[in-house]
């Protein structure tokens, strides 16, 4: 276990696994300002995947029907309505003809003056797996069946995986999932998640999501020229006054060493189901290891002094 | 239900938190009893191998055939939960095609792999002596004879680490409440392994060489008892679970069961039924620690609270990495 | 348009990302007001008096773009003395039949050319066969130049009619009427009018929120009217967009699937007027000395024509016109509905359609179809329109039983889009040639495999008959060239044949102005001519846009001529230099002496903007260089429309037939011409001037989910869809679930004279109550995607709409009508029945009587 960032801190992965002269990393950047709640991403990923579907539940959590990023959906459109708080059993009252407004008014109400604060918005955004830099589930597979490509992803080999499901736990974005069923779905009992369209990408394509997104909501690209692409996106927002753009899992230096899939959010990531800031778990596994190693230790000699001490 | 950032039901005064329609952010561990299970008998088996080496070397038969048999009894229960919670024997073995140190996982199949041949080598010794000595079988049986002591040593030495790498296997995760405890768990389920091997000792083996198995009983059970307190400390906000619902339910039991058996070794003289009575309590006592624990954090991983709260506070805190930037408040 | 034109709503979001402003106006906050800068959510059916309002604004401030209305717009044109305008009528124009409810049009006519109006007992053959539909790309057939005013001053030009007529709409009448408050609007008025002008154009966007009216057409007229104040036509980022439906709805109107056009727009000839060849040319504009691009319609008649019969049609016997069928009333979709239902259809083709599920007062449409002989549903899936006999409200309340059912039906499975070539029109006109993904499975055909093998075998049932009717069957030129074991035809022969060729040489036409009348040449729709030009499939180009310029021209092709904007002669001002730098398009170059720019010019391309026509000119030599709108009679812009709509010139606010208020502006209640179909069956809930209004408290619209698609046969029935809208659901607003002890996530219905069905409710504050008229109006919505059938089952919405339909297209009123909503799941069986029995009986819907559809004493009578 050295400190040469290999489990935590920027990292270009690929060349960390041992690719000699690897592709530029590849990844997604997600503005969620300009999502329109289509979900022709998770549809096409359904579809290129062969991915089952949930089940036909509603859910009542505005129009999302599909709960969460899971084995049965590798990509996840959030709806979050915003608006007084009304939860149906408020007093029927008069909203005032009120003037639901765009982003504008987000500065008013980043700034904290309510006096124009938008009482309405809907936000909507497509959430994936975030192709960690460093990948709690990448690291914590006991069969190798996870792997990193040589575009710095993170993908699952269904022969190799045997269900053990440590990585379900281990994610800190909570997206790697064992599937359950329905039965006669394959893979069952794998665990299942976003390829980043390995085979896709392998043939040069595009992944199918970044594809099917009719207004460039998901961006897929090499991951440095995203993420400049992404700073001057937030700047443009801020300018036009929408103060409330801001950044997810772009930075290197954040907990899991920079997401391969990062996002523009209007709102705290809480808000649309995202840890506010997720680390790696494997930053504290050479703490983990070393005490473990005590512990063990601590055992052994209490074994002996057991016997060695006071024979009765 | 319409406008679902909404602050969640906080049981916690001040902790007020937004989160997605209530859901979860992280995924719990989709594993099931098995692995409790596992916790506790791979603990047992460790426990049990360190108290049959020391018997062995110390010659008390009794003791030693109680440790064996034992360890070789929790090392079966171990491995049918293990492929029980694989589906299939053959899945086993994939874990086998790669050794990583990143995965605890791993580093405990491999640990597994060293020490369950060696403790299964040292029982069949045990065995073969029950069935009519090793002489009796011949060559094979001489070679047994040869190599049980050996075993049983190294299986020994290795035993520590199976005792105490489950504390990593479940820290080594984002659930909230397993990773929060990663300092202590190790300890924790080491202790825990210790009380439940020096309990079963003390059921097993004839009071007059059991007084090992008291010694690493009491020691653990005080360790295990210390450490959970250490544990709750540390976690914070993040103990809530270990105290509500079923886990609360658990751990509370465990606390109990344990203090009590370890008053009982105290106090049991050298009554054989107080002495079992004692050993039972911490078996069970170890038993509730692993299953509460597991709870535990499947309860922290499917409550968003304890994964916003946390990270919340620390980015309030400045402590954060960042993961966001460039957002409110407004220039 | 994001809901459900996502794909197009990319082009919205890179105006937006180059800075564009986007306002959405509609009933309920959607996926598009999510990401536009401003939402309007105003009360609907109620867009008239708001776009009323925007015209009243931009005529008070004199915010017209003057040089632009001056030259391509009739504002200046003198209309009849004898025109009088609702204010003095309460809310009818002059010309009023209260007997027929119709308009003779004289007095809405240009001055001294009274004489070129439809007579007014033809406007209610008109209204039945939807006439002004035909009318539409028609124009407005001329002989001379109308009287003008160029000062905009005299009394009876359009301009002055038009200030008048829309000074009614205040802002606070707007507030008042569409609960859109003042400030807002004033908003909007601001933003649309200072986008627009020499360096600027706004454009309009809409869809069937705008249509779906019992005055639908005049909606998209009082956009028109905007657009043209505003000189937003014919220019780039202007324009008036209707986002159409189905992948290729543009292409059946084109080719129309509608009983009353053949392609190209020409007109179903009906006994009446079109006796004679010669009548149904000149109906069609192509009069000796009429105006405009529709004075060859004599051409484009005899082409197809020649395209149906071939060697057999010739001049001698009038290119076998006599062969067309003649329309002879309402064949439209509704009133056949009804005649099945009475007894008077016996057999029904549907293809690509499910009436059960996605047509207005969904009852009504079963009932109909299990009272024929025989039904042919050519589908991809055994959908609620063949499944009706056993397998629908009407069988669990008992009113079908299936083994009574006497309605053969023959489910026959259809090829989809993917497993077929052929080309899609979309809804910038655009031909694109799509190839044939895979084989389809099984017993799977094309809709050109159907129709071609059944007619070559229902011919080869009647050879040799010598029956005269059988005539136009057996003649048909019915020859394709088909390939592989099913014999598919080829879809790009009949593509070849549309664009049209030379008979003698079979070269392809490359333009409609090669058309001959004397036979010499064929094509089977004269707008679509040069799509096969040069032999080489036109629609299927795909230069990508990175490789040529902004308009792209060479990506498919557009009809006509490959033309991206129409009237695009507008885009440069009269002496044809372009607006400005910035908004260059179209223009003359004088040195070359010809139009150019960037699309294809919409002009003659040699006709001088100086160019003025001789006294006496006819047909396109008629046409001035400043005569921007071509097919219009007069080469102009209509703001004013004398000729062709049956409610009236300007379009006005009239109350949606269910309404829960008085109409604010005119004691007329509602459009006084719409087409009611009056049976016990078809009860509409009291509107705003009747009695018993509180019964139906609340208003609801209709509309579409992203998820799903229309009556849900292409989408309940795949699992990735239905999984995404799983349920039938109402959105209710906090303040109306409070209202009706309506809990989120469980179940309510809604009842109207017609039905009640069940729905889980769905509170949202996207939904909000409006104050109009100083009163709370709660408004529900619910998505119409669900029937008995697939994947995903539910209640359809349509089963809550009666019949009703605007007289000039006869599409029906289902974005607004009236219902109660009350919590829990609706009775069933004979429970069900009885329920909405007793509400009509509550709200007087008995007997014989039904509300008076004319609610004002004045009007004149013929
Ligand atoms: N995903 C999806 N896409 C589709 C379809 C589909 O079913 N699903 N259908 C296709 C077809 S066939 C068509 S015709 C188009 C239709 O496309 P749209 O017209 O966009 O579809 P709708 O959702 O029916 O209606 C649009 C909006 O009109 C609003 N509305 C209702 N009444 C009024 C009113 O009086 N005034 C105003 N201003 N707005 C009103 C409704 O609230 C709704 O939000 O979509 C096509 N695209
Ligand atoms: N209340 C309410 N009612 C409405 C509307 C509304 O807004 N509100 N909107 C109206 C509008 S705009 C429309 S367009 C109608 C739509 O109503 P419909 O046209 O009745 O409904 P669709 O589900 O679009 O029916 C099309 C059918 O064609 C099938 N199909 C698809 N491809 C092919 C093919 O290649 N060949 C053949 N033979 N079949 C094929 C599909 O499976 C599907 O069943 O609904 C109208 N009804
Ligand atoms: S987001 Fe989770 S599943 Fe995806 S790479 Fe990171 S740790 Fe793995
Ligand atoms: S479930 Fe599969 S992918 Fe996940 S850790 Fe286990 S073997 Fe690796
Ligand atoms: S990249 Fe591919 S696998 Fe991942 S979400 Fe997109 S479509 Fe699905
Ligand atoms: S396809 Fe694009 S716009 Fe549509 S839901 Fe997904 S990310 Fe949003
Ligand atoms: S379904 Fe087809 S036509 Fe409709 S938006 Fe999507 S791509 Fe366009
Ligand atoms: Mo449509």
């Amino acid at each position: 276990m050295t400190r040469t960032n290999s489990l935590y801190g920027p990292l270009d992965p690929a060349r960390d696994a041992g690719y000699v002269d690897p592709p530029p990393r590849k990844g997604f950047f997600t503005d969620t300002s300009i999502c329109i709640g289509c979900k022709a991403c998770e549809v096409a990923c359904k579809e290129w995947n062969e991915v089952p579907d949930q089940g036909f539940d509603l859910l009542g959590s505005s129009y999302d029907n599909t709960g969460a990023l899971g084995a049965n959906s590798w990509r996840h459109v959030a709806f979050v309505e915003q608006g007084s708080g009304s939860t149906g059993t408020r007093a029927p009252v008069d909203l005032g003809m009120p003037t639901v407004r765009g982003e504008q008014e987000d500065a008013a109400e980043a700034a904290g003056g309510d006096s124009d604060k938008p009482d309405f918005r809907w936000l909507m955004s497509s959430d994936v797996c975030k192709h960690c830099t460093h990948a709690a589930c990448l690291d914590v597979c006991p069969t190798g069946s996870l792997f990193r490509t040589e575009f710095g992803t993170v993908v699952v080999q269904d022969d190799i995986c045997n269900g053990c499901g440590y990585c379900v736990p281990a994610c800190p974005y909570g997206v790697i999932e064992r599937r359950k069923g329905p039965s006669g779905a394959k893979n069952v009992g794998i665990a299942q998640k976003c390829t980043l369209c390995y085979d896709r990408l392998g043939a040069g394509q595009e992944p199918a999501c970044a594809k099917a997104c009719p207004t460039d909501s998901i961006q897929f690209g090499d991951l440095d020229e995203l993420r400049g692409r992404a700073q001057e996106r937030v700047a443009a927002l801020h300018e036009r006054g929408v103060s409330s753009a801001r950044l997810y899992g772009h930075d290197p230096q954040d907990g899991v060493g920079g997401a391969g899939a990062f996002f523009l959010l209007l709102d705290e990531p809480e808000v649309y189901g995202l840890p506010p800031d997720p680390i790696v778990t494997t930053r504290d596994l050479p703490s983990m290891y070393r005490r473990a190693g005590v512990a063990a230790g601590a055992l052994l000699a209490g074994a002996a002094a057991a016997f060695l001490g006071g024979r009765r | 239900m319409t406008a679902e950032a909404r602050p969640g039901v906080s049981m916690v005064p001040g902790a007020e938190f937004r989160s997605y329609y209530d859901r979860a952010v992280l995924k719990a561990s989709p594993w099931e009893i098995d692995i409790p299970i596992y916790l506790f008998s791979g603990g047992l088996a460790a426990g049990s191998s360190l108290l049959a080496a020391g018997a062995d070397l110390s010659s008390r038969p009794g003791l030693r055939r109680a440790g064996r048999l034992t360890a070789l009894g929790g090392l079966g229960v171990s491995l049918v939960a293990l492929v029980h919670d694989l589906g299939r024997p053959g899945r086993f073995l994939k874990m086998l095609r790669v050794a990583k140190f990143t995965s605890p996982m791993s580093v405990g199949t491999w640990l597994l792999a060293t020490y369950g041949p060696l403790a299964g080598v040292a029982a069949a010794g045990e065995v073969a002596r029950l069935v009519g000595g090793p002489k009796s079988l011949g060559l094979p049986g001489q070679l047994l004879a040869a190599v049980e002591r050996p075993a049983g040593v190294a299986a020994a030495v290795t035993a520590p680490t199976i005792a105490s790498y489950t504390g990593v296997l479940l820290a080594d995760t984002a659930t909230p409440t397993w990773h929060g405890a990663y300092r202590e768990l190790p300890f924790l389920f080491t202790a825990s392994a210790a009380a439940a091997s020096g309990g079963m000792g003390m059921l097993a083996a004839p009071v007059s060489e059991a007084g090992p198995a008291r010694r690493m009983a009491l020691a653990g059970a005080l360790t295990e008892l210390v450490a959970e307190r250490r544990m709750e400390q540390s976690l914070g906000m993040l103990a809530e679970p270990l105290h509500q619902g079923r886990a609360g339910r658990w751990m509370r039991a465990s606390s109990w069961l344990t203090a009590a058996g370890a008053v009982g070794t105290l106090l049991a003289g050298r009554s054989r039924v107080a002495a079992g009575l004692s050993g039972l309590a911490l078996l069970a006592g170890s038993w509730c620690t692993r299953y509460g624990v597991f709870e535990a954090g499947q309860a922290s991983a499917r409550d968003p609270r304890y994964t916003v709260v946390p990270q919340r506070e620390r980015i309030e805190a400045g402590e954060a990495t960042p993961s966001v930037t460039a957002g409110s408040p407004a220039p | 348009m994001a809901e459900a034109h996502p794909v197009g709503f990319q082009w919205v979001v890179e105006a937006m990302n180059r800075g564009a402003t986007v306002i959405h106006v509609d009933p309920r906050f959607t996926r598009t007001s999510a990401l536009a800068d401003e939402y309007v959510p105003l009360r609907a059916g109620t867009d008239i008096a708001f776009l009323g309002g925007i015209i009243n604004y931009v005529l008070t401030h004199e915010l017209d773009f003057r040089e632009y209305v001056l030259a391509y717009t009739n504002a200046a044109s003198i209309i009849s003395e004898d025109f009088q305008d609702t204010d003095d009528l309460e809310g009818l124009f002059s010309g009023f039949n209260r007997e027929t409810r119709t308009y003779d049009e004289t007095s809405w006519q240009y001055a001294g050319r009274e004489d070129h109006a439809e007579p007014a007992q033809e406007t209610k053959q008109e209204r039945q066969t939807a006439q002004p539909l035909q009318h539409e790309s028609h124009g407005i057939s001329l002989q001379d130049e109308p009287p003008r005013d160029d000062t905009l001053q005299h009394p009876n030009c359009v301009y002055q009619i038009l200030k008048r007529h829309y000074a009614r709409y205040t802002p606070e009448m707007v507030a008042e009427t569409c609960g859109v408050p003042v400030e807002q609007f004033l908003e909007v008025c601001r933003a649309w009018t200072e986008n627009s002008g020499r360096d600027r154009t706004t454009a309009l966007v809409y869809s069937v929120g705008w249509t779906q009216h019992s005055v639908g057409v005049q909606y998209i007229r009082a956009g028109a009217i905007l657009q043209l104040l505003l000189g937003n036509m014919g220019r780039p980022g202007g324009g008036i967009l209707a986002l159409r439906g189905h992948a290729s709805i543009q292409g059946s109107t084109d080719i129309p699937t509608l009983f009353n056009l053949l392609p190209g727009y020409l007109v179903m000839p009906n006994p009446a007027d079109h006796g004679s060849f010669r009548e149904w040319i000149e109906d069609m504009g192509g009069g000796a000395g009429a105006k405009g691009f529709w004075a060859n319609a004599e051409a484009y008649g005899v082409n197809l024509l020649k395209a149906y019969w071939g060697e057999k049609a010739t001049a001698d016997n009038d290119f076998c016109f006599d062969y067309l069928p003649r329309i002879t009333g309402d064949h439209g979709t509704y009133r056949s509905v009804l005649d099945m239902i009475d007894g008077k259809v016996k057999g029904y083709f549907l293809l690509g359609q499910n009436p059960a599920v996605g047509s207005a007062h969904g009852k009504a449409q079963r009932l109909g179809m299990a009272n024929l002989d025989w039904l042919v549903v050519r589908d991809l899936f055994e959908i609620e329109s063949a499944s009706f006999w056993k397998n629908s409200p009407e069988v669990e309340t008992g009113e079908i039983v299936p083994e009574e059912c006497a309605t053969e039906v023959f489910l026959l499975p259809a090829a989809g889009h993917a497993e077929k070539e052929g080309t899609f029109t979309q809804t910038q006109r655009m031909l694109q040639w799509r190839e044939k993904a895979l084989e389809p499975p099984g017993d799977c055909r094309s809709e050109l495999w159907f129709f071609y093998h059944l007619g070559r075998m229902v011919r080869e049932r009647l050879a040799g008959s010598t029956d005269a009717r059988d005539r136009p069957v057996l003649d048909l030129a019915w020859d394709y060239p088909v390939d592989g074991p099913h014999e598919e035809p080829s879809a790009e022969a009949v593509l070849r044949e549309i664009n049209g060729y030379e008979v003698a040489t079979g070269r392809p036409l490359a333009s409609f102005t090669e058309m001959r009348t004397d036979g010499s040449t064929l094509g089977g729709c004269w707008i679509y001519t040069g799509v096969f030009a040069d032999g080489v499939n036109q629609a299927a180009r795909r230069k990508p846009g990175s490789e040529q310029g902004p308009v792209a021209l060479e990506w498919g092709w557009v009809w006509p001529a490959n033309r991206r904007i129409l009237y695009n002669r507008a885009s440069a001002d009269p002496e044809g230099r372009p607006w400005s730098e910035r908004k260059a398009y179209v223009w003359w170059d004088e040195e070359q002496g010809r139009w150019t720019g960037h699309d294809v010019p919409d002009f003659e391309v040699a006709k001088s903007p100086s160019y003025r026509a001789p006294a006496g000119a006819s047909g396109v030599e008629a046409l001035s260089g400043d005569d921007a709108f071509i097919m219009m009679g007069d080469g102009k812009g209509a703001l004013f429309v004398p000729q062709g709509l049956l409610d009236g010139p300007l379009p006005t606010h009239y109350e949606p037939v269910e309404s829960l208020f008085r109409n604010p502006l005119y004691a007329q209640q509602a459009n006084p011409t719409r087409l009611e179909y009056r049976r016990e069956e078809n009860r509409m809930n009291p509107g705003g001037a009747d009695a018993h209004t509180d019964v139906f408290p609340f208003v609801f619209t209709t509309s579409r989910l992203t998820e799903h698609h229309t009556a849900g046969g292409m989408s309940r029935y795949l699992q990735y869809l239905s999984e995404l809208q799983p349920e039938m659901f109402v959105e209710v607003s906090p303040a109306l679930a409070e209202e009706r002890g309506l809990e989120h996530l469980g179940w309510c219905h809604v009842v109207t004279a017609r039905a009640a069905i069940e729905g889980r409710v769905m509170v949202t504050e996207r939904l909000r109550p409006l104050r109009v008229e100083g009163r709370t109006v709660h408004q529900a919505w619910l998505p119409y995607h669900w029937g008995s059938g697939g994947m995903v089952t539910g209640d359809s919405a349509n089963d809550l709409l009666g019949i009703v339909l605007d007289p000039n297209v006869l599409i029906q009123e289902s974005k607004v009508g009236t219902c109660d909503v009350r919590s829990g799941r609706r009775p069933r069986g004979q429970a069900l029945l009885d329920l909405v029995a007793e509400y009509r009986r509550r709200a007087g819907l008995v007997g014989a009587t039904y509300p008076p559809v004319l609610t004002t004493g004045k009007g004149t009578e013929q």
